[in-house]
């Protein structure tokens, strides 16, 4: 089996045996990168010698006999929201065209210091702000499975370079469902740790009440492997949870031999049925079948004020966005445009200048949005009001968490778009993310893995596992498990079964 | 444009004053207010600067456990409650000198609230108190700092303008009172008063330098008057910048002046925020406060709440130290001093110096003595206060302590004071730069009492025939020759060796 097809694991025991070194498992995601990415487009950033250089390293310290970490030269790919020294950071905008960061995000360092090569930057929608990539000022990321299609977002870079083999691992980063949502549209394993579980030192704030960094891989295994290496406290980020992780990698193995005995299921009522496309909800009612098969109870909950979670979501974030973007304004790096047609333009008239030419058209809409809701008047009405309904949220989830060991629903409610199908109807876009949204606004923890494709246009569907805060285990011990009956069913992973890029291998 | 003004007692006859007094004080901990950057004063610009303090993107702030418990003692010191739980928020708006364009601050959540302080004013007849009403005192980063290149050093007319980012990110606490009432024609002194006695707490306190000239507390004036007897609030305006104690004072003068004569000619006083001009004493226009900024206030998301606790503060509270006025009272007894001495040094604002001298080995009336007299005089001068000079308590003892050895006296003194007001360097090595120690080598002294004796054989003569009274005209002669450097009792007794 070619390099590239190997999970993380499989990887780290090839290195571990001596069958291979992290020069050719990395040279190989390379040339994977060169011969389909001109396609895909997942990266805005490929770094090559970097990668390579961090890749030598990591044999050079296997054959002294010492390893960082079990990923120890395993290479990742890096979504471009998070701030990396030395590589260019854009966060898909213009505006931070040409920024390489002086520091390394939390994050980025304990990659680097678990010895991971870093093979590059993953695209996204502009400053995460979307639900497909189109918002990228650097272009569409093409979903491996449907060209035509996007891959989701705002992480479809990512998920994309892990779904296309470009990478083993990826990071992303989870708002309302960025790394969730294109796990699901491309077939691969996307977790949202809970909030604070991982440092968000160094990731360009889109929400900071609502941003999670977490993994992007093609196995729940390989999840919590990465997971485990960028989780846990960092003292930078003040609401970073002072406590262990815990033991996901064992949660992961113990899920891994498919007995869920005595775990109860939540499945919630307001997230399915109207909206859903049938082949989603098809697979997700197998999925559940599946799970009670291997023991699991199922309950059905309600939680009343999920449906105002959307709505409290477009209050919060474009808020907190819209001071979190105010610091993009030409004085100090990025882009800089001088207006047109003024002789000495003053900092406010550059500022002005820039930051119209530097956004696009989704970013400026939000700023506009969350502005108003936090103008003197308005704020109650708004801000304060959608603090309130957030509160009712995670109430909803306590109250379900009493009944429920984990919740359940499909993880988007549609399979993949084709580009351009929504990008000019924002409520739509905002609609993908109706059943990831909750979680985030009340800080659980959620997996989406593959659930199967879609009977009417064989694309894959995904499902969501949440859990209380703090216990991301119990996301991977069932999400491993239901993997694991999934599997069975399909006789092999369901990547398998994706031809959208037999075209380009071949051309290659 | 000058602003008419209506005498200062005129305006008093018929209007009540109601002051507000905003302050920001810069604190003295060794690192920023959310990042572990250097405070140090003077340094390059831009080299106490990280990603945090610069707003990069993705960086964040973590919150100096140091400064929020300078805060706590400051409220405890002003009287505050002490709140439980308190967040920070974003104050949004646009500014080159701004990292992030939002100052990381605090909105309606303060640390410190509901407190008061009792401020002196000494007037002809002995003395009267006044109570300050505290509103809040508040966490919050300062700002970098824009220099304006270009004539005029303003906005308008420079070629262009630079940014010190090393200010952005030290920590300030912001001290607003609320209205102070009834302080009639005390009304500038009591202002003044007040902005002395927080400098002398918060020097007590070991929390700030308190450097007025360095920016390190920074004053903003609220002022508005009243029909008199009406008990109502006038409209007011916000004088910014007004750094100096003397400013303070000449700020609430004007301004009682400005709307007097506003109000008389029948218009209406512009709620607006005024320029403080320190070289003209006038304040003039700034922005109008009616189409108020939108501060778009919100929690800030990165920050955890602080949650100062009870135990917490209660320490705090017990290692206090003795509040200005009984500490007043105790070091009036320890020194000696008479009513009169101690209320000059309480208005020149020089207790914690004289304090500060004396431990540093002076006599309580050498410390006065330098302090109140010369040093009080250049300062004068210069148009500045006390402690804005360039010279320390532990200076003013050494200099004492060498004039106390006979290596200096009173004159050479004040050319050591010349030194150190010049930034000449230490004491010491302005004596030794200047050349200043007295010579009482007898060698050299020998030779200019001969000198003397041969200048002035008459002079000479009266003292061989039992005149000793004379000696002091061939002193005098020594002195010049030595450029005042002698040690006068030894020439004096050189001079009677050689003539009787």
């Amino acid at each position: 089996m070619s390099v590239t097809r190997r999970t993380a694991a499989e990887l780290s025991e090839s290195l571990a045996s001596g069958e291979t070194t992290s020069v050719e498992i990395t040279r190989a995601h390379l040339d994977r990168i060169g011969e389909i990415d001109e396609t895909v487009h997942a990266f805005l950033h490929v770094d090559e010698e970097g990668a390579l250089a961090q890749a030598a390293a990591a044999d050079a310290r296997r054959a002294a006999g010492k390893t960082a970490s079990p990923l120890d030269g395993v290479p990742v790919a890096v979504k471009d929201v998070m701030a990396t020294e030395g590589l260019p950071t854009t966060c898909g905008s213009r505006i931070l065209e040409g920024w390489i960061p002086p520091y390394d995000a939390t994050v980025v360092a304990r990659l680097r210091a678990a010895g991971l090569p870093i093979l590059g930057k993953t695209n996204m929608d502009e400053f995460a702000m979307g639900s497909s990539t189109e918002h990228s000022a650097y272009g569409t990321t093409r979903n491996p499975w449907d060209l035509e299609r996007i891959p989701g977002g705002s992480g479809g870079g990512s998920s994309a370079s892990v779904a296309a083999y470009e990478a083993p691992l990826a990071v992303g980063t989870d708002t309302g469902g960025s790394i969730r949502q294109p796990g699901a549209l491309t077939g691969t394993v996307g977790v949202k740790p809970t909030y604070g579980g991982v440092s968000r030192y160094g990731l360009v704030a889109l929400a900071n009440s609502l941003d999670q960094a977490g993994p992007v891989t093609r196995t729940v295994l390989d999840a919590a492997l990465l997971h485990e290496v960028i989780g846990g406290h960092d003292p930078r980020d003040s609401t970073s949870i002072d406590q262990p992780l815990p033991d996901l990698v064992g949660a992961a193995s113990e899920g891994a031999s498919g007995d869920l005995t005595g775990v109860r299921i939540g499945v919630v009522k307001e997230l399915g049925g109207e909206g859903y496309q049938d082949g989603v909800l098809t697979r997700f009612r197998e999925s559940v079948d599946l799970m009670v098969d291997a023991g699991a109870e199922v309950v059905e909950v309600s939680c009343p004020h999920f449906v105002h979670a959307l709505a409290t979501y477009y209050l919060i974030l474009p808020a907190e966005a819209s001071s979190n973007l105010a610091r993009f304004d030409a004085m100090r790096y990025g882009l800089r445009v001088l207006p047109e047609g003024i002789e000495a333009p003053s900092a406010e008239e550059v500022m002005r200048a820039t930051r119209d030419a530097g956004f696009g058209e989704e970013v400026k809409r939000r700023i506009i949005l969350g502005t108003y809701a936090l103008s003197s008047g308005y704020y109650d009405a708004y801000y304060g009001q959608a603090q309130k309904v957030r509160t009712l949220v995670s109430r909803d989830f306590d109250a379900a968490f009493e009944r429920a060991d984990v919740l359940v629903s499909p993880t988007a409610p549609t399979t993949a778009f084709k580009v351009g199908e929504k990008v000019d109807d924002p409520l739509a876009m905002y609609l993908n993310d109706l059943a990831t949204i909750p979680a985030n606004l009340s800080g659980v923890p959620g997996i989406s893995i593959p659930s199967g494709l879609a009977e009417e246009d064989d694309l894959p569907t995904g499902v969501q596992i949440l859990a209380p805060a703090l216990a991301d285990d119990r996301v991977y011990r069932v999400g491993a498990a239901l993997e694991t009956l999934l599997l069975k069913q399909w006789g092999g992973p369901l990547l398998d079964r994706n031809h959208g890029l037999d075209a380009v291998e071949g051309a290659a | 444009m000058n602003d008419n003004l209506l005498s200062f007692e005129d305006a008093l006859e018929k209007f009540d004053p109601a002051l507000g007094l905003e302050v920001h004080v810069e604190l003295n901990t060794a690192s920023k207010m959310f990042c572990g950057c250097p405070t140090e004063f003077g340094a390059e610009p831009n080299t106490q600067v990280c990603p945090t303090c610069l707003g990069l993107p993705g960086s964040m702030p973590v919150v100096n456990r140091r400064a929020v418990e300078s805060a706590v003692r400051i409220g405890l010191a002003l009287n505050c409650e002490i709140a439980e739980w308190c967040r920070f928020a974003r104050k949004n708006y646009f500014y080159p000198d701004m990292p992030k364009n939002f100052q990381t601050s605090q909105y309606d959540e303060p640390i410190a609230f509901d407190g008061w302080t009792e401020v002196e004013v000494v007037t002809d007849d002995g003395s009267e108190t006044f109570r300050v009403e505290i509103e809040r005192a508040h966490m919050e980063e300062d700002t970098g700092k824009s220099l304006h290149v270009g004539t005029s050093g303003r906005i308008h007319g420079a070629t262009h303008s630079l940014v010190d980012y090393n200010r952005a990110g030290i920590p300030l606490i912001e001290i607003v009172t609320k209205p102070v009432l009834g302080t009639r024609d005390q009304a500038p002194l009591v202002a003044r008063a007040y902005v002395a006695q927080l400098r002398e707490l918060l020097l007590g306190l070991g929390v700030s330098d308190v450097r007025m000239e360095q920016g390190s507390l920074r004053c903003d004036v609220n002022l508005s008057l009243a029909p008199a007897g009406s008990g109502i609030l006038g409209t007011r305006t916000e004088t910014k910048n007004v750094n100096s104690l003397r400013s303070v004072e000449r700020a609430v003068r004007y301004e009682v002046q400005r709307h007097a004569a506003v109000l008389e000619s029948g218009s209406k006083v512009l709620q607006e925020t005024r320029h403080w001009h320190e070289d003209t004493g006038i304040t003039t226009s700034g922005r109008e406060k009616s189409d108020a900024e939108d501060y778009r206030y919100f929690p800030e998301p990165d920050l955890v709440p602080v949650a100062p606790s009870r135990d917490w503060v209660e320490q705090l509270r017990s290692d206090l130290p003795e509040p200005p006025r009984e500490k007043r009272a105790r070091l009036q007894a320890d020194w000696g001093f008479s009513d009169l001495e101690m209320r000059d040094t309480v208005g020149a604002g020089a207790v914690v110096l004289v304090e500060r001298t004396i431990e540093a080995g002076a006599s309580p009336q050498a410390a006065r003595k330098w302090w109140l007299g010369e040093l009080a005089r250049r300062a004068r001068e210069d148009g500045t206060e006390l402690t804005d000079l360039s010279v320390t308590p532990d200076d003013v003892a050494r200099v004492q302590a060498l004039v106390d050895e006979g290596q200096l006296n009173d004159k050479l003194a004040r050319q050591v004071f010349d030194g150190l007001l010049a930034g000449e360097g230490s004491v010491d090595e302005i004596v030794a730069a200047r050349g200043l120690a007295i010579v009482s080598d007898d060698s050299a002294l020998g030779a200019a009492v001969d000198n003397a004796i041969a200048a002035n054989p008459d002079v000479a003569d009266k003292i061989r025939g039992g005149k000793v009274a004379a000696a002091g005209a061939l002193i005098g002669a020594v002195m010049k020759e030595m450029r005042g450097q002698a040690d006068a009792g030894r020439v004096r007794e050189l001079i009677l060796e050689k003539l009787t």
